[in-house]
């Protein structure tokens, strides 16, 4: 337990060795990222084995930290937060796998890599809203780099497009966290003394701490129609940066949603709740229509996370103990599968034919050409459609029977989602992977690809191992994700008990 | 040892080093090559600062001295440590930027600029305050028309000059205003005096003088106009001077004249008073530098725009400090300077390697010089306000303590509010710069390597160290200050 913060520190400092190993060689470099990664993930998965569920958050560090503003440097874990460290060790690890033929400064790649993922471990661990937003900041700045430098399609417009949108909806936190900082007295930005403190606001207050708070986390999770920042950022990013921004980085939005906003101002989240269902819904259908009629691979992908991760910000909405633990589920397996189909179409597909273009794709015949590719593809693509198995079933299903609860017209509007979930989902897998139409005439003869890698076999094999594991055993999670709901301060917002 | 004396230890010895360094220069140093002089000039510059610098911090915070002149309280040695800190960065940076001829008298004014604001630091009283002010106003006026190879720098000085000059005219004639309406040249006679009789007409003009005085002096919006010409025409090492050091001084000194000598006349029940003019002078350097900086292509015009837009920033922990104190704001000034003179150390070893002068001639600087461009993501970084950087506790601290004003809904956490927000507006063109320097390719042509100069090589990386440290453990600082 009290190993996980050196998450946080073993992966800064792994940050720093790569940006000095690179500059000797490449090889190192990629050798102490995934030396650093595995050792971070090891760290959450001995940390797992030793937890004990229980409500309310472990504290493993507290101490003081900015004397005048009350902070303290308090790191604390309970199972919504284990899950996403456990979440942000698989994706690290499949990252540095699926990077491996990062050739262009190796060493800087893997530094800021490891810098972005040493902050999301930091801001799954806080307890102090000061140290959550440090972490969160620290997040933002290696992405701009990452996709600027290393990405491709209009790359440098992704990349300020995706930092700003995440800036602007931090400076939105950070003005909603200040105000109920100083409202409540100005002495300690600890979630349980800010959200005591909250108590006491007046109506309009809370409404408007709620609403900065919430729609500055929710921009980062893709809430529709704050979520344009993420096709194209998704689009333009290198692999294994649109794994993370896609795995886990909009995951920290929606943690924030879940840890900060809706326990802090539960009066102010029971005025927007409607707003936010709606959202939701509108996003979840919305994202999934645009990515039934795309004509770039990714772009597909990238629609299809935004998607998923309405039915995240659904659950939230929806505010019931089987809805919430449905969406942290959620948030777990969609950053497993997610991370899945941006590497099949990143590194396995991309990387070799040079084309996303569904037109050019068809063409090639790829299920011939690249099994490994295409049998991944297929059960990410299942998984991600939510079929029982895979992990991704267990989690939407349990976000639509809690939404039900709430609102039975979302969870009918939801269903249809799914629908479209699948079908775009398959009509993806058939054209890029199982197209039959014959090459232009007059275009050259289909040269060998390079085979599939060892590290992208292992990186892939992870992947599914944990959305199969997930979807056979979701109790796995569960049970540490429903007694954490049961703390005092999830059940001034959670209706319904347990389930 | 009288008060005196000892209240002015550094000061004093800052004059001595003033005269060491030319005196040297006259004599020994006479033949010596530029390069030699050049070296000679900045250890002896330095062994006065860090001579001063032991004096200023074995005086303490003693108390008044001379008859209430001087306060030495834990502010005024807070705040005349990091003057030294950063005057001393400087004088390492201009070391290793030797194109500039007559070292000695570069060396020799820069440390009487200091002089001034160390006395600006700790004095209490009109006179003095006007005194040490134009010391060092006068002194930056030489120091941005030194470079006379470049018609640009004799035009910044005249600019800088002129304005200036005017600048302390209204501030002379709002000081002589506050005495005829108080009686008294002591900041606390003036609270005093100011207690009685409420907001007079007399007092708004005398406030309105000050003010606007002070805005040119710290390039608030809209008496910024010198500011870019100045950023872009001095030598760098003169620029970063008046954006670090300069800065820092003029807000200890507005803060002690404006909370403790003003406060009274601050705001009243239904009758303004300076705090809504401070406001609304804040509202607009936000908006002018922020908006200002997206537009330029030129490296030194960007660090001016965002130096006014910190200002901004500033003048909205001038207004918190009646509630928060003065120690968000020093914070800030302090890690903000340090961050300047980091930037335009860059600038200048760019400079002297002949990069520049726009934006764009970055490219390839992260293989040109790996250091160079390190440095500068930790400087630009740290004045777009990224955590773990100290650029990011300043810029919280100073938001906390406006919104302590009022709420987020008063007129202050409006404002905060909009500079919390404008700072998303300001990642936008850092990163424009960081790009150029980091991502973007250098053309073909320009792929030598850039040579790093000793000195300006350890000035560099003491800012960028000291940047994260303070970042990472602020009480340091804020201990300090309080």
């Amino acid at each position: 337990m009290n190993a996980l913060p050196c998450t946080i520190y073993v992966s800064f400092t792994g940050a720093l060795l790569a940006l000095v190993a690179g500059s000797r060689s490449a090889a190192l470099a990629r050798a102490v990222a995934l030396v650093t990664a595995v050792t971070a993930l090891a760290l959450t998965l001995v940390a797992a084995s030793h937890f004990v569920p229980a409500p309310g958050l472990q504290t493993l560090v507290d101490r003081p930290w900015v004397d005048s503003l009350g902070v303290h440097y308090h790191l604390a874990v309970d199972g919504i937060s284990l899950t996403l460290l456990v979440l942000t060790g698989i994706a690290a690890t499949a990252g540095v796998l699926f990077s491996w033929n990062v050739q262009e400064r190796t060493g800087e790649f893997f530094a800021l890599f490891l810098a972005l993922i040493g902050g999301v471990y930091g801001v799954f661990l806080s307890a102090d809203a000061f140290v959550f937003f440090v972490f969160y900041e620290i997040a933002i700045v290696p992405k701009y780099f990452l996709v600027a430098r290393w990405g491709s399609t209009n790359r440098e417009y992704g990349a300020m497009k995706l930092v700003l949108y995440s800036f602007a909806g931090s400076a939105l936190v950070l003005a909603g966290l200040l105000w109920a900082y100083v409202a409540g007295g100005g002495q300690s930005f600890a979630l349980g003394d800010l959200a005591a403190a909250a108590v006491h606001f007046p109506r309009i207050e809370q409404l408007g701490m709620f609403a900065l708070v919430f729609l500055g986390f929710a921009v980062l999770a893709g809430l529709f129609p704050f979520h344009t920042w993420a096709p194209t950022g998704h689009v333009a990013a290198p692999t294994a940066a649109s794994m993370l921004l896609a795995g886990v980085v909009m995951k920290l939005g929606a943690y924030g949603c879940l840890r900060i906003a809706l326990p802090l101002f539960p009066v102010g989240f029971a005025f927007w709740q409607p707003a936010i269902g709606w959202l939701a819904v509108a996003g979840i259908v919305y994202a999934g229509a645009i990515a039934l009629v795309q004509d770039d691979f990714k772009f597909v992908i990238g629609y299809s996370s935004v998607s998923h991760m309405g039915f995240v910000l659904l659950g939230l909405a929806a505010a019931n103990v089987r809805a919430v633990s449905g969406a942290v589920l959620q948030m777990f397996s969609h950053g497993i599968i997610a991370g899945l189909l941006f590497a099949v179409v990143g590194r396995m597909v991309y990387d070799r034919t040079h084309t996303r273009k569904l037109a050019d794709l068809r063409t090639m015949a790829l299920y011939r050409r690249l099994p490994f590719a295409a049998g991944s593809f297929v059960v990410a693509g299942l998984a991600s459609m939510g079929l029982p198995g895979f992990s991704g079933f267990p989690a939407e299903f349990a976000i639509l029977i809690g939404t039900w609860k709430t609102s039975p017209l979302w969870a009918a509007i939801a269903a249809l989602g799914v629908l479209v979930a699948a079908a775009f989902t398959l009509r993806v897998i058939q054209v890029s992977f199982f197209g039959t139409a014959p090459a232009k005439p007059g275009a050259p003869e289909l040269a060998p690809l390079p085979p599939i890698t060892r590290a992208e076999r292992a990186g892939a094999l992870l992947l599914i191992a944990t959305t199969v594991l997930i979807g056979l055993k979701p109790d796995l999670l569960l049970n540490w994700i429903i007694p954490s709901l049961q703390s005092p301060l999830f059940q001034t917002v959670l209706k319904g008990g347990t389930p | 040892m009288t008060p005196l004396t000892h209240a002015l230890a550094g000061e004093a010895a800052l004059v001595a080093g003033v005269l060491a360094v030319l005196g040297f220069d006259l004599t020994r140093a006479r033949h010596w090559s530029n390069g030699a002089r050049w070296r000679a000039a900045t250890a002896l510059g330095l062994a006065a600062v860090l001579v001063a610098l032991t004096l200023v911090l074995s005086v303490g915070a003693a108390g008044p001295a001379a008859a209430g002149s001087f306060l030495l309280d834990g502010l005024g040695t807070a705040s005349r440590v990091g003057i030294l800190v950063l005057a001393g960065l400087a004088l390492l940076l201009a070391g290793g930027t030797a194109r500039l001829r007559h070292p000695a008298e570069f060396v020799a004014i820069l440390l009487l600029a200091t002089t001034g604001f160390l006395v600006m630091a700790v004095a209490q009283q009109l006179l003095l305050a006007f005194l040490a002010l134009e010391l060092a106003s006068l002194s930056l006026y030489v120091l941005a028309g030194f470079d006379r190879t470049r018609p640009e720098s004799a035009e910044a000085a005249l600019k800088y000059f002129l304005l200036g000059g005017l600048s302390a005219a209204f501030l002379l004639f709002g000081f002589s205003l506050l005495y005829g309406l108080t009686g008294a040249i002591g900041f606390a006679g003036i609270a005093e005096g100011l207690a009685r009789p409420g907001l007079t007409p007399l007092l708004a003009v005398a406030l309105v003088m000050v003010l606007v005085a002070f805005g040119f002096k710290v390039a608030a919006a809209p008496f910024h106009l010198w500011a870019p010409d100045v950023y872009q025409g001095a030598p760098p090492v003169a620029a970063a001077l008046v954006a670090s050091a300069s800065k820092l001084a003029g807000f200890t000194l507005l803060v002690r004249l404006l909370w403790p000598g003003l406060g009274a006349a601050a705001a009243g029940p239904g009758l303004p008073g300076w705090l809504p003019v401070v406001a609304l002078i804040s509202a607009a350097s936000l908006l002018l530098g922020n908006l200002g900086a997206l537009a330029q292509a030129n490296l030194r015009r960007l660090l001016a725009y965002s130096a006014i837009a910190h200002t901004g920033a500033l003048l909205l922990g001038v207004m918190a400090a009646g509630v928060a104190g003065p120690a968000p704001l020093l914070y800030y000034a302090a890690t903000y300077g340090l961050a300047t003179v980091g930037a335009f150390g860059v600038v200048a070893v760019l400079d002297g390697a002949g990069v520049g002068p726009r934006i764009e001639d970055l490219a390839g600087l992260h293989r040109r010089s790996p250091l160079l461009a390190g440095c500068l993501f930790v400087f630009v970084l740290s004045l777009a306000g990224i955590p773990p950087l100290a650029g990011f506790v300043g810029k919280f601290l100073v938001f906390a303590a406006a919104l302590r004003l009022g709420g987020l809904h008063s007129p202050a956490g409006i404002l905060a509010f909009a500079a919390i927000f404008l700072s998303a507006v300001a990642l936008y063109y850092y990163l424009g710069v960081l790009k150029a320097a980091l991502v973007s390719a250098a053309p073909s042509d320009r792929e030598t390597r850039i040579s790093v100069p000793g000195s300006s090589a350890v000035a560099l990386v003491m800012a960028a160290v000291l940047l994260v440290l303070l970042g990472l453990f602020p009480s340091v600082l804020l201990g300090l200050f309080s």
